[in-house]
């Protein structure tokens, strides 16, 4: 295998694990780069980070929340709205290493011709996003935050495992056996707050159709493959905003026509 | 239905309204469903939060479930093992799936390790929802965190099972008491059975004590005969009917009560003493 081959994931491995062993040894060690965890954090004991769904759940429940949190907040906003997309998917949060497994094992297994398809619409996240809303609002607490497997490994790294382990066995056992991409790709409220966040970020992944060959590599890969559908057609940038510029369709293509770019947000909000 | 109605495609105005209850119906299931398991997910009434959190409800809104409490709580530098270099398990623990507390969020349980009542209170200024809201904690008068007014629960003393009750000298608790003297007294009585010795009975005062439970971790008995309990689990509430005549400050409790109806009403006051007397009454 060749290192232009699995580059885009190996970094994302990198930066997925040291983020866990920072928030780990934040805890452990008392380390001051990174503490908290994905809910809301400090970095270097200083600059305030926070989930910006988990805020807007606080605030649907009525209450009113520290400016710190809110801070937070707008940081990470604005961090993946201008540069990174949809990047917390599969550059920060521990559950993508979890779906990717599952994706990883039906390919090679090739559970995908043998299993009964079951149908979800990649757009129940967002219904999922108004729902968690309303229940917080009915229930004054934090709706996806009591059952969110992405908080709920993280806390696992860096405070101990509990029972909270069960969930994420039946999400990987979901995307392996009931529906391709399950998780990640249909259900997460996390994961459509971040499309939305960040749908006219800077980085992009860019098609160029004149070197691409068909093989469909990427589409095979692509944990949202319909973001995919310039391939082999027109040579534009791949703006819908589910792409969580994993980088996976750049690694696998061989003939140089896929790879990031940098995006000029006025021209594309222009040609809409 | 004829294969022939299946046929036909339903009409455009069918299908929108058939799509529009088909979504609002899974919307109201998924949220019957979730919010009965949120209401389910609360914690016990039974929980112990760190220092200066919010009432319950409160708390459960705007905690973040960050465990930077936590964090502080267990690196704080007075909780360093001078032998090893290693911090000692923390006050703060999070909350995991099977825990009888809403998960994430920060409790303790004083028996496995109380809270130490640190001066700088570390725990609560880190909070970025305000959560544990500092201003619980700080002194009004000096701008300062005043660890006296923590309030995190309350001792509450089993007399059946603590052995000074039964005569037997024990003051761990007392001694235990990061406010000695104020939150737990040594009241001395005499001990009847022999005629010669004294009990030392602990008893806590209820505005002094912040529930620390160093008093629970201390305790010799096989379970712990003193106990931390939730202020509202652990106090009744005497209502506005019943005023100490005699002491200015419960007077002031009760200046806000106009125009309510000071009048006990029992299923017994609601008749005549002769009427119930003669004429019996059913419950």
């Amino acid at each position: 295998m060749k290192w232009s081959n699995i580059k885009y994931l190996i970094l994302r491995r990198f930066v997925q694990l040291s983020l866990l062993f920072l928030y780990f040894a934040g805890n452990y060690w008392g380390w001051t780069v990174l503490q908290g965890d994905l809910s809301s954090s400090v970095l270097f004991g200083a600059v305030p980070l926070s989930d910006p769904f988990a805020v807007l759940q606080i605030l649907a429940t009525g209450a009113i929340i520290g400016t710190n949190a809110l801070i937070g907040a707008v940081i990470i906003a604005l961090f993946y709205g201008i540069i990174g997309g949809r990047a917390f998917c599969s550059w920060v949060c521990p559950v993508n290493m979890v779906t990717d497994l599952a994706a990883w094992l039906r390919r090679k297994l090739m559970i995908d011709r043998i299993e009964r398809k079951i149908w979800i619409s990649r757009n129940l996240r967002y219904y999922m996003i108004v729902l968690a809303l309303i229940v917080s609002a009915i229930s004054g607490l934090a709706a996806f935050e009591i059952l969110s497997p992405i908080t709920i490994l993280n806390r696992g790294v860096i405070f101990g495992f509990g029972a909270g382990v069960g969930l994420i066995v039946a999400i990987f056992l979901f995307d392996l056996f009931v529906v391709k991409n399950g998780w990640c790709g249909h259900i997460c409220p996390l994961g459509g707050i971040h499309s939305i966040i960040g749908k006219r970020s800077l980085i992009r992944v860019k098609h160029d159709s004149d070197n691409c060959t068909l093989c469909m590599k990427c589409k095979e890969v692509c944990p949202e493959v319909q973001v995919l559908g310039m391939i082999g057609k027109r040579s534009e940038f791949v703006s819908r905003q589910e792409c969580t510029n994993c980088g996976r369709c750049v690694d696998v293509c061989d003939d140089d026509a896929l790879d990031f770019h940098i995006r000029n947000i006025l021209a594309s909000k222009e040609s809409k | 239905m004829s294969k022939e109605a299946k046929k036909t495609p339903i009409s455009e105005r069918r299908r929108f309204f058939t799509d529009l209850a088909h979504h609002a119906g899974l919307g109201v299931m998924g949220m019957l469903l979730w919010a009965g398991y949120a209401d389910k997910a609360k914690s016990s009434p039974l929980t112990l939060r760190p220092p200066a959190a919010l009432d319950e409800a409160e708390f459960l809104k705007t905690c973040i479930k960050c465990g930077l409490c936590a964090e502080a709580c267990v690196n704080r530098p007075q909780n360093i093992d001078k032998e090893t270099g290693r911090p000692r398990p923390g006050t703060i623990k999070m909350a995991k799936a099977q825990d009888p507390v809403t998960i994430g969020t920060p409790y303790f349980i004083p028996s496995d390790v109380p809270c130490y009542m640190c001066d700088d209170i570390p725990c609560v200024p880190v909070c970025p929802t305000g959560s544990l809201d500092p201003a619980k904690v700080t002194n009004p008068e000096t701008g300062e965190f005043d660890i006296r007014m923590m309030d995190m629960g309350l001792a509450v003393v089993d007399q059946n099972s603590c052995i000074a009750f039964w005569g037997i000298q024990c003051d761990a608790c007392y001694r235990a008491c990061p406010l000695l003297d104020e939150a737990i007294r040594l009241e001395y009585d005499r001990n009847p059975r022999t005629g010669k010795h004294a009990f030392l009975k602990p008893v806590v005062d209820m505005h002094a004590c912040t529930g620390c439970g160093l008093c629970e971790k201390a305790c010799v008995t096989e379970k712990p005969a003193i106990f931390i309990l939730p202020r509202s689990i652990a106090l009744g509430k005497p209502g506005d009917h019943y005023v100490k005549g005699w002491d200015k400050q419960d007077q002031a409790r009760v200046a806000n009560q106009e125009g309510k109806d000071l009048t006990t009403h029992t299923q017994r006051s609601e008749k005549a003493p002769e009427d119930y007397l003669n004429g019996g009454l059913e419950f």
